[in-house]
């Protein structure tokens, strides 16, 4: 059981961080260097975390290669989803025509809800209960204007078809293993625009704790150092954090190099690991092996451990890759992007 | 638009479905139940179409409709699609000075608007220059 | 068929007219009509009533019920008449066959619409109901988008140029200066056109008519009984309507308004009338690509060809063959379903000599051109003075 196929997808607008520090009279070098983005992905007025979604799950059935209609599965996994009650999964459904011999549902779980749906797929398939999953994180993150998210929080999302290893795949799932705990260190009230964190303390007692916990969880299950990975993909909520994170593990940068995206797209949240994940299948070989871990705030991680098949030579040419979406873009200033945002009051 | 009338024409919305003539295979999108040739002698069935098109006219819409107001000015076009018929679709991602009669687009699923802060969401399709998505990299 | 005749007209002004309502509106226009003929009320046989949207303007549907009744007619039959823009001269044609056809003698064919008591952006979103809801309106079509997107592959086919179509829009509001009753009274440039905001491109603000109340109405007779109320008959020669596709992207062109050339086929081979021998039309000029585009469907010019005979003055008051000598919509006004009689009564006023400061000198034979929506109906007529 494994990836049958893969897809990403950003839109096109970029904003950067020296335009943001224009506004709110910030040092735009410090806030580069201190964050690790030089710009961020912004939807266009007219996409949210559904379009995004259909997008890249329509990418992910082109690398599938599979009829729609055989997926028994979707889940959508953001913290943006358009409707607070009314699933974006069955619009993606509908949209990419799975529907209607299948399930679908929502997930949350700040920014691990993509990979959790990940989780429940492979054990969908595992027993047998459907063929093919869809799993899909994105998100069209929003924050308040000048709070120092504001300069991370972007959009953007990718999708993991999961299936039996029966023809042509993309990649095997050697082994996922997670740490969860209760940890409030970033969250967003019901009705309230923008979420809250607990600024310091997302680090050390969130991020850190459950991406490190997760990734050595499984490093320990399946008797493995970091030097039987070619790649590593950690969470990015900045261009920081999974630098360090990546460190403390004992991975290099040039391990970490190719899955590593916020620098140039901020923090697509549910949307991040995989994303990186996709940037990685676009390069990978065969027979290399790759660590995914995500963490989502509340918190979690889901590690994950991949071995690349023969089939994603040939696959990952079927859609566009995740450095041609970094290529096809637009800059736009802050008020063409409060305007994009909805930060307009009328 | 109220909820019953959006979602009984969302697999055409979503899915580019129209309807194919059995009877001197013309194809309509939108879908029609009639065909104008044939009428009670054509046999309609769905059919789905490919997105693919090219820009037959289009305009810059700087005052519009309520429901639009929040993404004024946009761009509204007529869409000659691969298949032959022709629909009007809002294009995304471009500006008008981008676009030229002839232009090669394809339809994309996207947010159209709103009915107000609490309504549902419709989404349909918009038109996309095909040179303004992402393009194989080096 | 008897053959027809209009022997008496009346409108209002029109204009925001903010101290009138819809039902006085109707009673002025009516009452001026009837003294212009010379006749009471109780001589009408029937009404038919143009009116595209009160249902939505003033929320008031079953206004024929409401016009009999306060035009204190009642129980005189009266039907309200709707195809969008073309509503009035709709009712013109109801009104002729009715009389045409022996089945009513006096019959008022009249056009009323009450379009500000609502705000500006409410009346366009409520003129946007004549595109198709499905799939026009719903991705953000306007009313004067759909004619910005005719004029767009007009110049890209035909090379027509922002400067002729200014042009029309200088005529038409020098004509309106002339006419009283229209409601425009300003001299217009080029520049000032082409300088007004963008509505839809390429369309200008100053080349789109604007929301307007206004009622007119006409008195039909049989031709045989005219001379009993006026010497100065005019005969409704020849009618033709014609349907098309409501949305654009199903027109076989967007150069060409096909319900336009076959209405006007039906009224020119009824008429026995040809092209040339038309002296003066009041065409449909809702924008002025749409009065471009009106001239060459009636065969008045080769297609492609409307932008320069306006710029060569062809279509002057004191050209060739004067159009929209009234001021036109953009001159005059469109309150929607009274256009259509509004054109009429223009035509009527100039076949008998009375038009003052805008007589056409040679003014025998006359053409109105109404359009519903973006071309989904058209109803042309043709005058003779008799």
């Amino acid at each position: 059981m494994g990836v049958v196929g893969y897809g990403a997808y950003l839109p096109r607008y970029r904003l950067k961080t020296e335009e943001i520090a224009r506004i709110w009279g910030a040092d735009p070098k410090q806030m580069k260097r201190g964050l690790g983005v030089e710009e961020k992905a912004v939807a266009g007025p007219d996409e949210d975390t559904v379009t995004i979604s259909v997008e890249a799950a329509k990418n992910a059935l082109r690398r599938g290669g599979i009829d729609p209609s055989l997926v028994g599965a979707i889940y959508v996994g953001s913290e943006s989803h358009p409707y607070a009650v009314k699933p974006t999964a069955s619009i993606v459904a509908e949209a990419v025509g799975a529907v209607p011999e299948m399930t679908a549902a929502d997930l949350e779980f700040a920014c691990k809800a993509g990979t959790a749906g990940v989780q429940a797929c492979m054990g969908m398939v595992e027993a047998g209960m459907i063929r093919y999953g869809l799993a899909i994180g994105a998100d069209t993150a929003q924050s308040s204007p000048g709070d120092p998210l504001e300069y991370a929080a972007a959009a953007g999302g990718a999708a993991l078809l999961i299936g039996k290893l029966d023809g042509e795949a993309v990649a095997a799932i050697e082994a996922t293993y997670s740490y969860t705990t209760d940890t409030p260190d970033f969250w967003r009230r019901d009705m309230h625009p923008y979420p809250r964190h607990g600024g310091r303390f997302t680090g050390r007692p969130g991020y850190f704790k459950h991406t490190l916990s997760a990734a050595q969880g499984l490093l320990r299950r399946l008797g493995l150092t970091p030097r039987d990975f070619d790649h590593a993909v950690f969470h990015q909520p900045n261009g920081r954090f999974p630098v360090e994170v990546a460190r403390e593990l004992g991975f290099s940068l040039s391990q970490i190099r190719t899955g590593l995206l916020s620098p140039k797209i901020g923090n697509t949240y549910s949307g991040a690991t995989l994303l990186g994940l996709a940037a990685i299948f676009d390069r990978a070989k065969e027979g290399e092996r790759i660590l995914a871990v995500s963490y989502g705030s509340g918190a979690g991680s889901d590690a994950f451990s991949f071995i690349v098949k023969e089939g994603i030579e040939r696959k990952r040419e079927l859609a566009p890759k995740v450095s041609d979406y970094l290529e096809n873009k637009v800059y736009i200033d802050y008020a063409t992007y409060c305007k994009f945002t909805r930060k307009l009051v009328r | 638009m109220h909820v019953p009338r959006f979602w009984r024409e969302i697999p055409n919305r979503y899915g580019l479905v129209g309807t194919r003539c059995g009877h001197c295979n013309r194809i309509f999108f939108p879908p029609r139940a009639i065909c104008p040739n044939c009428r009670r002698v054509g046999q309609l069935e769905p059919y789905r179409l490919s997105g693919r098109g090219r820009i037959y006219s289009f305009t810059t819409v700087y005052s519009g409709p309520g429901d639009f107001r929040e993404q004024i000015p946009y761009v509204l076009a007529i869409v000659e699609l691969e298949e032959g018929p022709r629909v009007m679709a809002q294009l995304t991602d471009c500006q008008e000075e981008e676009v030229r009669i002839g232009d090669e687009v394809e339809l994309v699923f996207r947010r159209i608007k709103e009915e107000g802060e609490e309504g549902i969401i419709h989404y349909g399709f918009k038109a996309r220059l095909v040179r303004a998505r992402p393009q194989p990299g080096a | 068929m008897r053959r027809v005749a209009v022997v008496g007209v009346g409108q209002t002004k029109f204009g925001e007219l903010w101290d009138t309502s819809f039902r006085q509106m109707i009673i002025e226009a009516g009452t001026r009509a009837l003294e212009d003929a010379g006749i009471s009320g109780e001589e009408i046989d029937a009404m038919y009533v143009g009116n595209m949207s009160a249902g939505q303007f003033i929320r008031q549907e079953h206004i024929a019920s409401l016009i009999a009744d306060h035009s204190g007619l009642a129980p005189v039959p009266c039907t309200r008449v709707e195809a969008a823009c073309a509503s009035g001269a709709l009712a013109l044609r109801e009104a002729m066959v009715a009389v045409a056809s022996g089945m009513h003698d006096v019959v008022v064919a009249a056009g009323i619409e009450k379009m500000t008591d609502v705000i500006a952006e409410a009346g366009q979103e409520m003129l946007a109901t004549v595109s198709d809801q499905e799939w026009e309106a719903f991705v953000g079509a306007t009313f004067p988008s759909l004619f910005a997107l005719m004029a767009r592959r007009h110049m890209h086919e035909f090379g027509t140029t922002d400067e002729q179509r200014a042009l029309v829009a200088v005529k038409n509001h020098h004509n309106a200066c002339l006419n009283a009753y229209a409601q425009h009274h300003v001299e217009l440039t080029v520049e000032r056109v082409l300088q007004s905001p963008m509505v839809s491109s390429p369309l200008r603000m100053m080349e789109c008519a604007s929301l307007t109340d206004g009622a007119a109405c006409l008195i039909l007779v049989p031709l045989e009984e005219a001379r009993k109320y006026t010497d100065t008959p005019v005969e409704i020669a020849g009618s033709g309507q014609a349907s098309d596709t409501i949305a654009l992207g199903d027109r076989e062109s967007l150069v060409s308004l096909r319900a336009t050339r076959e209405a006007a086929r039906k009224a020119y081979r009824m008429a026995r009338v040809e092209p040339k021998q038309v002296d003066l039309a009041e065409v449909h000029d809702s924008t002025t690509i749409s009065e471009i585009m009106a001239i060459e469907d009636l065969g008045f010019c080769e297609k492609g060809k409307g932008g320069k005979i306006t710029e060569e003055g062809m279509t002057a008051i004191d050209g060739p063959l004067p159009v929209n000598p009234s001021g036109g919509l953009e001159g005059r006004g469109h309150p929607i379903g009274a256009t259509g009689i509004a054109q009429a009564l223009e035509i009527v006023l100039q076949l008998r000599g009375e038009a003052g400061k805008r007589q056409v000198k040679k003014a025998e034979v006359g053409l109105t051109h109404t359009v519903g929506g973006s071309g989904g109906t058209a109803v042309v007529h043709l005058f003779r003075r008799r």
